[in-house]
């Protein structure tokens, strides 16, 4: 789960560039680039929970 | 490869910020007394010689191959061509600093920033391990660091790299801003931090099967509170170098930077002082402490950038939030960083390259720095976790149970930091 949510982390990267290439005006831009920040969030989410999960299970 | 040029500087410029970087250091002491004295008193002398050890080891991992892929702004560079611009990604400067003698005057300040720069950036992980982390694997961290993460990032945002041209290319503002290092020391740092916790898991009993967590306070509170003040003297020297080289301030605007630097930190201290006192009853000294490096690390990269009045609140949110992100880190996330260095650096990191778009005069320089986040978060971080891993496979991260049951000082090193006095029972217990 861990390494699932880090492999997403730089779709949001591509994504954020992506924006930069495709448009020129500003706010399509902002609004593209969010979307690859908020993609990026998410990943670090279930990277975090698949931490929380697994430290659990490990607990003394 | 490309090459770029930038105006040279005048004599008295140059003295002024070689002054300031030679008294840059008291960060990198500051933050190494504070690592120190939040840690429990069987870990002192391994996190202090651990400290110094990344120091060393950054700093001749970096003068090998580090200081050739940051490159400078207007040496030697690997480019590649897209949408009909030009993506600068890794410096091609000569291997182990040479011709370091004839460059410009410049360009060695600059260079001489970005060896103290990566050795405060390696000691942040060391901070986030302490108590369970081995000096051998801190220092091989370090090395990876220093060869191959900071550089990447160094070049981008000072070396002339894609996000610097940002303001060129695409009409970002001024480009990815970031004078003092928030995005390629504290951000690099905490994003390193926070893989080193991951992977070397929380220190023994900090987390039992039942009930919350352990809490595991600091030994020395004053080690702590006087890291604090060295600190800020370092990083106002630190914020106001990094404004001459990277942001090319005016003379004028140098004493702003510095009053800028103290009241982000100050602010910050102010409002975590209230935070704690509401929530416990009582001000936490650590978790201030904590706030005051939050605020300086938030202002390290708008402190050049800002007015007074935004400093004050760049540095109010900072102490806000860390003790927030802090209790979230350890209590809803499981993550046991014995010292904030996640809270700390990628917080107050995050939060400075944010306020330099919220409060920067220039149009789209809020989009630049957010591309510089999105580059850090999407592409360092799981890039730094896969090397880590691997390296943890080779050398692995954490000392041994018998380790951590004695103490890493005993464990590594065969002395302790006070062999006068008796260990605590309840540390030689767990």
């Amino acid at each position: 789960m861990k390494y699932a949510g880090l492999l997403v982390m730089p779709a949001g990267f591509f994504l954020s560039i992506a924006a930069l290439i495709l448009f020129h005006a500003a706010a399509p831009r902002l609004i593209f680039v969010l979307c690859g920040l908020a993609v990026e969030a998410m990943g670090l989410a279930v990277a975090v929970r698949g931490h929380m999960e697994e430290s659990r299970s490990h607990r003394p | 490869m490309t090459t770029g040029a930038i105006s040279p500087m005048t004599d008295s410029v140059f003295a002024l910020t070689l002054a300031l970087l030679l008294l840059a250091p008291l960060a990198i002491a500051g933050l190494a007394l504070v690592n120190t004295g939040l840690g429990r008193s069987r870990a002192a002398a391994q996190s202090i010689l651990g400290s110094l050890g990344i120091v060393a080891v950054a700093a001749i991992v970096f003068a090998a191959v580090g200081a050739a892929f940051t490159g400078s702004p207007e040496g030697a560079r690997h480019s590649f061509l897209l949408a009909g611009k030009s993506w600068s990604w890794l410096g091609a400067g000569p291997w182990l600093l040479g011709g370091l003698n004839s460059d410009s005057p410049q360009n060695q300040l600059m260079l001489l920033f970005e060896f103290l720069a990566v050795a405060l950036t390696a000691m942040i992980p060391w901070g986030s391990g302490a108590e369970r982390l081995r000096l051998t694997s801190g220092c091989a961290a370090t090395a990876l660091l220093s060869a191959l993460f900071f550089p990447l990032i160094a070049h981008w945002t000072w070396g002339g790299g894609w996000l610097k041209q940002l303001g060129a290319n695409f009409g970002l503002g001024a480009g990815f801003l970031d004078g003092g290092g928030a995005a390629a020391v504290h951000l690099l740092g905490g994003l390193s931090a926070l893989t080193v916790v991951w992977i070397a898991g929380p220190r023994k009993g900090k987390f039992p099967k039942e009930g919350l967590a352990t809490a595991m306070p600091g030994h020395n509170a004053v080690f702590v509170l006087f890291g604090c003040f060295l600190a800020l003297a370092g990083w106002m020297a630190w914020n106001v170098a990094g404004a001459v080289l990277w942001l090319h301030a005016p003379s004028s605007a140098l004493a702003g930077t510095a009053v800028n630097t103290l009241l982000s930190a100050s602010a910050a201290l102010v409002a975590s002082f209230a935070v704690t006192r509401i929530r416990f009853g009582k001000p936490d000294a650590s978790i201030c402490a904590n706030s005051w490096m939050a605020g300086l690390v938030a202002s390290s990269a708008c402190a050049g950038l800002i007015l007074p009045d935004a400093a004050l609140l760049v540095g109010l949110v900072a102490g806000l939030i860390t003790p927030l992100l802090i209790e979230l880190l350890e209590l809803a996330f499981s993550l046991d960083d014995p010292l904030g260095s996640i809270a700390v650096h990628a917080g107050g990191g995050l939060w400075g390259i944010l306020a330099v778009g919220i409060f920067a005069p220039q149009t789209g320089q809020l989009l630049a720095q957010l591309l510089g986040i999105a580059a850090l978060l999407g592409l360092t971080l799981p890039l730094i976790y896969l090397l880590f891993r691997l390296l943890d496979c080779v050398l692995p991260f954490r000392v041994n149970a018998e380790g951590e049951r004695i103490g890493v000082d005993l464990h590594e090193l065969g002395s302790s930091a006070y062999p006068e006095f008796v260990i605590h029972s309840d540390d030689s217990r767990q």
